[in-house]
Order: structure tokens, then C-alpha cells, then sequence
């Protein structure tokens, strides 16, 4: 390996190196991570009490739709894009990726859009204000006029999502070492290549939505305008459309990293290989006939209601046999907690009580009652905050020895994941409570009935947000530390990453491993 | 996959395709998606969108039952117009062609252009519900201070469900003269 990497800030401009875009993405979205959770800690701070206290209303739904943005775009996907660079071409055995020129372009796109939207904040108008699901006519004729730069970053998110997505299905339908067939490649490879295809069908819905959101408050279009003919309900459609795919653009990655690391820590191979592929397949392809549920109460005839009713309720079945098959491969395993087996089975645990009110959320005639409560923002935050983020912390500390060849502090892990889980579910379990009784989401204000759970879960929160910054020590920490991991790192881990020293080299897998 | 060119070669051409997907994707969220949703609404019904012009045919008139059509009037925000039904509701046979009207004024010193949209619920009767003649075909251009009655023509279809006694239609009216001038300008 005598290519070794360039010097200075350059090799970072022009890397075309698969672990340098991994890492690039995975320091950004804990870039962003952090900012969207900063936002989250100001919505927090005013709902500690009710009444207005510490941002005008007008802030507050400012930060609600940033705190979405960010967090959707800038750190759950770009993590998993960043961890599938890193991870995909060690475990299939390919040099690089298919792509990379337009690897370093799709990473290096992502923070000139980010700062377009961050730069909204301190326009005339201030930043967009109207949910992250940006409903029109709040979003076009309601909008403030930073609602431009809003569209345009997000032009410029989805381009780097559809070339990161292109790259990973080309780079794991060609570039295998031989011998790896579809069915013999790690179960994150397989999931990553199914929500690459998610990404490539609907980002470009996305891009459409925001398009017609352009024409309609620059060019005179009425899309979505009911004087011109439109109608707001349409953009509910389009929108869902992209966005129910998107839920599952942001969890399937992570059933991958899960399914990886289960097996090593339960030393048992993974329960239902096959099963988890299919159920995978299952739910990508559910995800496409589900988007009205989103919008159960706009006035849909009845038979509507009961189809996306029911086909909602049959992704519960694809998502138990994954469940089940984790569960499976714990059972009688040799088990131990080691941090990323503890946000694992945290993860499977959580992430079930999260689908599980997503099911209660599914029953039509129960949602009008649920509908934009506090019922909802339990809900996807209990798939989202345990599912995406906790699925992603355990892959850092998973591969984290791989990628800069030191082990991280055991006890330090194990304190980062106690704080992070209590703190989450002091934030999010009581939102259960005050949803059912009532408490409107997106609202600085609350009535008092609401007050002590609101406080409960303000504490959690913070004591969540305090988590992370310990999240950040370790991660530098380990890269600093002068404690070597071994080339395994764990007691026999399945897969080729395991195989190659630690921390890996700049290149590897310059000839094809051999595959048994 | 041992041959370089023949990965290169498959690798173009799947980049090919998948970019293929990528622009007939958004070629169908903004000129497939919202035609083929109104198609859908005429349909179904769905929204309480009600159809164009409607042509009459001659039909026995359902004298054996009545329907009441109730009208409402609501002004879209800031639209500064008095705009009312001269009569709040109406019980028509089946069948039989009625005419009423809506009052409009514009009470400001401009000349204004407005644009009424229709809804109807129940939305099952929306198919029921013909139009023969409708201000809401066309915008409506007021001077300051001027009145118009603007009339409506319909007849409830002789076919619609026993179990819908009553039909009521609104009209929202939406002022489109700042969308007009900037049309013009484009």
C-alpha cells in the first residue's frame, strides 16, 4: 500500500477514497446531529411550563420544522450513507466504490445545503416555519420568504441522496469478489440495497413536490391552490408518497447494522437469513401502497380509509418475523452487553413499542382521535430516536475499532447508553400520556392538565442531549487513545470487514478475498 | 465480474437505467401525479369536486321525492367581498332543472377578480350534482363598488341514492387578482 493518502485539506476536497466520504459523512451528520438537537432543547425549554416563556411562537414553530429538517436530512441519512461508504465495500470485498468521483460530489454537496437552510434563520422572515412536512397553502401562499432557499436546499439534498443511493446499487450489483452471491452478502448490505432503491424512486417525488411549491408561489402555477383550480389535499399525496417510503428509508439501514451486530454478541449465526431479506423486500414494497394513513382525516371515502387501513396493518407482519428472528438469535445464545449489543437491544425492545403505536396510529376510525396529537410525536420518535440513532450509535461503537484501529472505554460506552436510554424514554414515554388526552403537537403552549409530564419529559430530554455531548468525548477519545484493537475486534465476528487489519488500511481488498 | 470492461460496461449501463428511473419518477410527481389525482376526484367524488358543465338531457322528473340543496358562501382570507346565496337552501325534485344565485358586491374602491370553488358533501352525491350553468366556470371581474347576481343552474340527478335527502354545496370564493396580474407579467 505504498498510495498512502494526501496531505492537508485537499485530500479531504478531492478524496475519492470510500472511507474518507464514510468518514466525511459520519463527522457531518454528528455536525448536524447535534444542531437539530440544540433545536430540540429550545422546544423543550418552552414546553417545561405552559405559557410563553422563552421564544415567541413564531421562533418556536420555526425551530420544530428545522429541528425535523435537520434531523431527517442532515443526520439520520447522511449517517447511514456515511456508514454504508465505509462499511459496504470492506463487506463485499470491493476496492472502492462503483462511483467515486460522484461519491466526493454527493458528500460535498450536502453542507452547501445544509448552510443554504441553517442561513434561513437569519433572514427577514426568519426560517421556514411550517412543520418539516411543509403542507401547502402554510408553505406557498403562508410562507415566509426564505421559503426559496428552503426549496432549493432540498433540491440539493435529494441530488446527493439519488447519487449516493445510484452509487451503492451499482457498487454491490458489480463489484462482489467472486463467490459472493445476493444471498451469501451481510444482511446491512442487503437492506442498504433496498432502501437505495426506495431512495431512487422517491427523492425525485420530493424534488417534484418542492417544484410544484416554486411554480406555485413564483410562476403563477395553482398546483396546490384552490383559487387556481389545485387542491392543498393533492400536496398531501405527492408528499406522502415520498414520505412513507422515507420512514422506512430511515429504518432499514438500520435492521442491517442491527442484524450484524445480534449474532456476534449472541455468538449464533443470525436466525432466518432469508426470512429477513424477504421481510425487507416486504416492507419496501408495503411502503408504497401506505401513504394515506398519513392523512387519515382529510375526507376520504370510506374505502379508502379501510385499504390504506389495512395494508398498513399488514407491514406489522414483515416487521414481526424481524422481531422475532432477533429475538431467535438471542435466544440461548452466549450473551454479552457490550455497548453496541446494549443500543441493539435497546433497539429491538423500543423499536417495537414504537411499531406497536404505529399500529394503534393505523386504525382509521382511532387516528381521528390521535391526529397531529402528542400521541404521533411519541410514536416517531420512539421508531426514529431508538430505531435510526441508537441503531447508528451501535454501529459506531461496533466498527468504530475498525475504522481507527483503537478500542473505545467499555465503561464510558456503557454510561453514555444508560444516560441516552433513560433520558429517551423520560422524554418520549409521557408524550404517550398527553397525546391521548389531547395535547396538540406543534404548539408552544400547552393547557395545564399537561404540565407535569410536559416537565418530565423536558428533563429527559436535556438529560438525552447531555448524553450525546459524552457520545462526542468518546468518539474522539477512542481516536486519540492508545489502546489497540485487534484486527477482530470482537470474539468471532461474521464478515470480511473483520478480516482486515485494524484500523483499516487506506486501501483494501485490492484483490479480491477469497469467499467461502 | 473478472473482466474490468465488462463491469464498466455493466456499471454504465445500470447508472443508465437508475437515472432513467430518477427522471421518470419526477416527470411523474408533476405531470402524471396531479392530472391522474383530479381524474381520480371526478371519479369518486373525492373532495366534493363537482364536474364541469353539465349538458341537460330530457328525463322524467322524480316527482315522487325531494331533495334539499343547501347553499353556503365563504369568503377565503382576505377577500374583501359580500358574497351570499340569496336563499340558504332549496328542495328540488330529481330530475328537474333549477336556477338560483348568489349575490356578490365588491365594497372596495378597486376592481377586483374572483374565483369561486366548489364543494359538495356528502361526496358520494358529488356525481349526482350536474351543473348546467355555473359562475364558477368563469372569474368574476367587479368594479369598485359595483353588484353582480351570479347565477347557478343545476339538476340532481334522478339516480341518486334513496338514503341522500340532503346535498350541501359551497362556495368558496378566492381573490385572484394579484395571480392574474402576475400572469400577465410572466
Amino acid at each position: 500500500m505504498a498510495h498512502g493518502p494526501a496531505k492537508g485539506i485537499t485530500r479531504w476536497l478531492y478524496t475519492t477514497n470510500h472511507k474518507d466520504i464514510g468518514s466525511m459523512y459520519l463527522w457531518f451528520s454528528l455536525a448536524m446531529f447535534l444542531i437539530g438537537g440544540v433545536f430540540a432543547l429550545v422546544i423543550r425549554a418552552e414546553l417545561f411550563e405552559p405559557g410563553l416563556q422563552i421564544v415567541d411562537p413564531e421562533f418556536f414553530n420555526q425551530m420544530t420544522t428545522m429541528h425535523g429538517l435537520i434531523m431527517v436530512f442532515g443526520a439520520v441519512m447522511p449517517a447511514f450513507v456515511g456508514l454504508a461508504n465505509w462499511m459496504i465495500p470492506l463487506m463485499i470485498g470491493a476496492p472502492d466504490m462503483a462511483l467515486p468521483r460522484m461519491n466526493n460530489w454527493s458528500f460535498w454537496i450536502l453542507p452547501f445545503a445544509f448552510c443554504m437552510l441553517l442561513s434561513t434563520l437569519f433572514m427577514d422572515g426568519g426560517a421556514p416555519n411550517f412543520g418539516w412536512t411543509f403542507y401547502a397553502p402554510l408553505s406557498t401562499t403562508y410562507a415566509p420568504p426564505s421559503v426559496t432557499f428552503f426549496i432549493f436546499a432540498v433540491h440539493i439534498m435529494g441530488a446527493s441522496s439519488i447519487m449516493g443511493a445510484i452509487n451503492i446499487v451499482v457498487t454491490i450489483l458489480n463489484m462482489r469478489a467472486p463467490g459472493m452471491t445476493m444471498m451469501k452478502m451481510p444482511l446491512f448490505v442487503w437492506t442498504w440495497l433496498i432502501t437505495a432503491y426506495l431512495l431512487i424512486a422517491v427523492m425525485p417525488v420530493l424534488a417534484g413536490v418542492v417544484t410544484m411549491m416554486l411554480m406555485d408561489i413564483n410562476f403563477g402555477t395553482s398546483f396546490f391552490d384552490a383559487a387556481g383550480g389545485g387542491d392543498p389535499v393533492l400536496f398531501q399525496h405527492v408528499f406522502w408518497f415520498f414520505g412513507h417510503p422515507e420512514v422506512y428509508i430511515m429504518i432499514l439501514p438500520a435492521f442491517g447494522i442491527v442484524s450484524a451486530i445480534i449474532p456476534t454478541f449472541a455468538r449464533k449465526p443470525l436466525f432466518g437469513y432469508a426470512s429477513m431479506v424477504y421481510a425487507t423486500s416486504s416492507i419496501a414494497f408495503l411502503s408504497f401502497i401506505v401513504w394515506a394513513h398519513h392523512m387519515f382525516t382529510v375526507g376520504m371515502p370510506v374505502a379508502g380509509e379501510l385499504f390504506f387501513m389495512y395494508a398498513t396493518m399488514l407491514i406489522a407482519v414483515p416487521t414481526g418475523v424481524k422481531v422475532f428472528n432477533w429475538v431467535s438469535t438471542m435466544f440461548r445464545g452466549s450473551l454479552t452487553f457490550e455497548t453496541p449489543m446494549l443500543f441493539s437491544i435497546a433497539f429491538v425492545i423500543l423499536f417495537t413499542i414504537g411499531g406497536l403505536s404505529g399500529l394503534m396510529l393505523s386504525i382509521a376510525p382511532a387516528d381521528f382521535q390521535y391526529h397531529d396529537t402528542y400521541f404521533v410525536v411519541a410514536h416517531f420518535h420512539y421508531v426514529l430516536v431508538p430505531g435510526a440513532i441508537f441503531s447508528i450509535m451501535a454501529g459506531v461503537y461496533y466498527w468504530l475499532p475498525k475504522w481507527c484501529g483503537n478500542m473505545y472505554n467499555e465503561t464510558m460506552g456503557k454510561v453514555h447508553f444508560w444516560l441516552a436510554f433513560i433520558g429517551l424514554n423520560l422524554t418520549f414515554f409521557p408524550m404517550h400520556f398527553v397525546g391521548l388526552a389531547g395535547m396538540p403537537r406543534r404548539i408552544p403552549d400547552y393547557s395545564l392538565q399537561f404540565a407535569d409530564f410536559n416537565m418530565i419529559a423536558s428533563c429527559g430530554a436535556f438529560l438525552f442531549g447531555a448524553a450525546q455531548l459524552l457520545f462526542v468525548y468518546n468518539v474522539v477519545a477512542t481516536i486519540r487513545s492508545k489502546h489497540k484493537a485487534t484486527t477482530e475486534v470482537w470474539e468471532n465476528p461474521e464478515g470480511l470487514e473483520w478480516t482486515v487489519p485494524s484500523p483499516a488500511p487506506y486501501h483494501t481488498f485490492t484483490v479480491a478475498p477469497p469467499i467461502k | 465480474m473478472s473482466n474490468t470492461s465488462e463491469v464498466q460496461r455493466s456499471v454504465t449501463q445500470q447508472v443508465t437505467r437508475l437515472l432513467g428511473v430518477v427522471v421518470a419518477m419526477f416527470v411523474f410527481a408533476i405531470w402524471v401525479l396531479p392530472p391522474l389525482y383530479d381524474v381520480f376526484c371526478d371519479i369518486t367524488g373525492l373532495n366534493g369536486k363537482t364536474g364541469g358543465q353539465y349538458q341537460a338531457v330530457n328525463v322524467v322528473v322524480d316527482t315522487s321525492r325531494q331533495v334539499r340543496v343547501q347553499f353556503l358562501a365563504t369568503n377565503n382570507e382576505g377577500m374583501p367581498w359580500q358574497f351570499a346565496p340569496e336563499m340558504a337552501s332549496i328542495k328540488v325534485h330529481p330530475g328537474e332543472e333549477v336556477e338560483v344565485r348568489y349575490l356578490a358586491t365588491n365594497p372596495t374602491g378597486l376592481t377586483m377578480t374572483a374565483q369561486a370553488i366548489p364543494s359538495l358533501v356528502p361526496f358520494k352525491a358529488a356525481e349526482y350534482f350536474h351543473k348546467t350553468e355555473c359562475f364558477c366556470f368563469n372569474q368574476q371581474s367587479l368594479n369598485a363598488g359595483e353588484s353582480a347576481e351570479l347565477p347557478l343552474r343545476f339538476i340532481v340527478d334522478q339516480d341518486i341514492p334513496k338514503q341522500v335527502n340532503t346535498i350541501t354545496l359551497s362556495y368558496t370564493l378566492f381573490d385572484v387578482t394579484a395571480d392574474i396580474a402576475l400572469a400577465q407579467s410572466n
